[in-house]
């Protein structure tokens, strides 16, 4: 199926999660926050399968003022 | 020591400083601790998927020492910095930091002047402040907009003394105390911060010295040659503008008056 992440398409397997996309980029959940359909995604999300289309952000804290 | 609070945060040290635009983190870090500042602020934004360097601003950032406080810059909308300001309290939730309770708003106007909307920010604060946030509201030096965000329910205003970056400093010292006139009538603990456009430390001082409960700044360190020293000079900008401010200034006057005394004078006095 077809996503969105951080504004790229990419193509998953169906029953990908978002901690299974997180830690394919090689990331810890702890250090990032998760939208998903521009809605926040908490933790307790991060293991239920993504659907097609669904569009994610993931971000985490940089340098600024 | 002297503190204040914003709503529920006390305030151990009125320099805010921000983690952008250093030459490395270890510069960061260095300048952090040399500003003696309590709250640095943070910029939430997409991680790097595909060339993850493995290097977090969260590592370089000592998570129970400094109050994070995560900003919404970037945002042109009231509802993109709302998501901005819901991710950044999700990521300080997870990591422990009290900073989970805040953010500094930037609803602003476009890319070149970086100057904040008033309506977007108005409107963004009404909602953030339904979300349980404390809101620190990034302002322009209009006295009456920063009342208005006041009454939308902002913790805290954020007047401008310059545009972000710009290191003009206080460009107009009368709006800025007009501002505190106005933010503090009948309310003299509400916290006004001034925010944006210090250069040097003693644009600093001149905010403190204007009664500004505090000072937020980045470029001005983040971009001097030497940013640990310009750290601490800001440190001490900060120490001296408060310590005037407490002091209670002489009034400025046109004429001289002489701090000796004039009796007992063997000299010649023109026109006497």
């Amino acid at each position: 199926m077809n996503i969105t992440v951080n504004g790229q398409p990419r193509e998953v397997v169906e029953g990908t999660t978002l901690r299974a996309l997180v830690e394919q980029s090689k990331l810890t959940p702890e250090k990032v926050a998760i939208e998903l359909n521009r809605r926040l995604a908490k933790s307790d999300k991060y293991d239920l399968p993504l659907k097609d289309g669904d569009e994610i952000e993931i971000v985490t804290f940089v340098g600024g003022g | 020591m002297d503190l204040f609070r914003i709503k529920n945060f006390d305030i151990t040290n009125r320099l805010f400083v921000g983690t952008g635009k250093y030459a490395s983190y270890e510069v960061m870090q260095k300048a952090l601790d040399a500003s003696g500042c309590q709250v640095v602020t943070v910029a939430v934004r997409r991680e790097r998927l595909m060339d993850a360097q493995g290097k977090s601003l969260l590592d370089f950032l000592d998570l129970s020492r400094y109050v994070i406080l995560p900003n919404t810059a970037g945002c042109f909308t009231a509802e993109d910095a709302i998501r901005v300001a819901l991710l950044g309290r999700d990521l300080l939730e997870k990591n422990g930091n009290k900073g989970a309770g805040w953010v500094k708003l930037e609803v602003l106007g476009d890319k070149k002047t970086l100057l904040p909307d008033p309506i977007g920010t108005i409107e963004a604060t009404r909602e953030l402040v339904k979300e349980g946030f404390t809101v620190l509201a990034y302002s322009s030096d209009d006295p009456r907009t920063a009342v208005r965000i006041k009454e939308a329910g902002a913790a805290s205003v954020m007047p401008a003394g310059s545009p972000i970056g710009s290191g003009m400093g206080i460009l107009n010292p009368n709006n800025i105390a007009l501002c505190l006139e106005l933010l503090k009538e009948n309310d003299p603990t509400y916290p006004v911060i001034v925010d944006a456009g210090v250069g040097t430390a003693s644009d600093v001082t001149i905010a403190m010295e204007l009664g500004a409960d505090g000072v937020l700044l980045n470029t001005g360190i983040a971009h001097a040659k030497d940013a640990i020293k310009m750290a601490a000079a800001m440190k001490h900008g900060l120490e001296a503008g408060r310590l005037s401010y407490q002091s209670g200034r002489i009034p400025k006057k046109r004429y001289a008056t002489a701090s000796s005394p004039f009796e007992g004078v063997i000299s010649y006095i023109p026109g006497e």
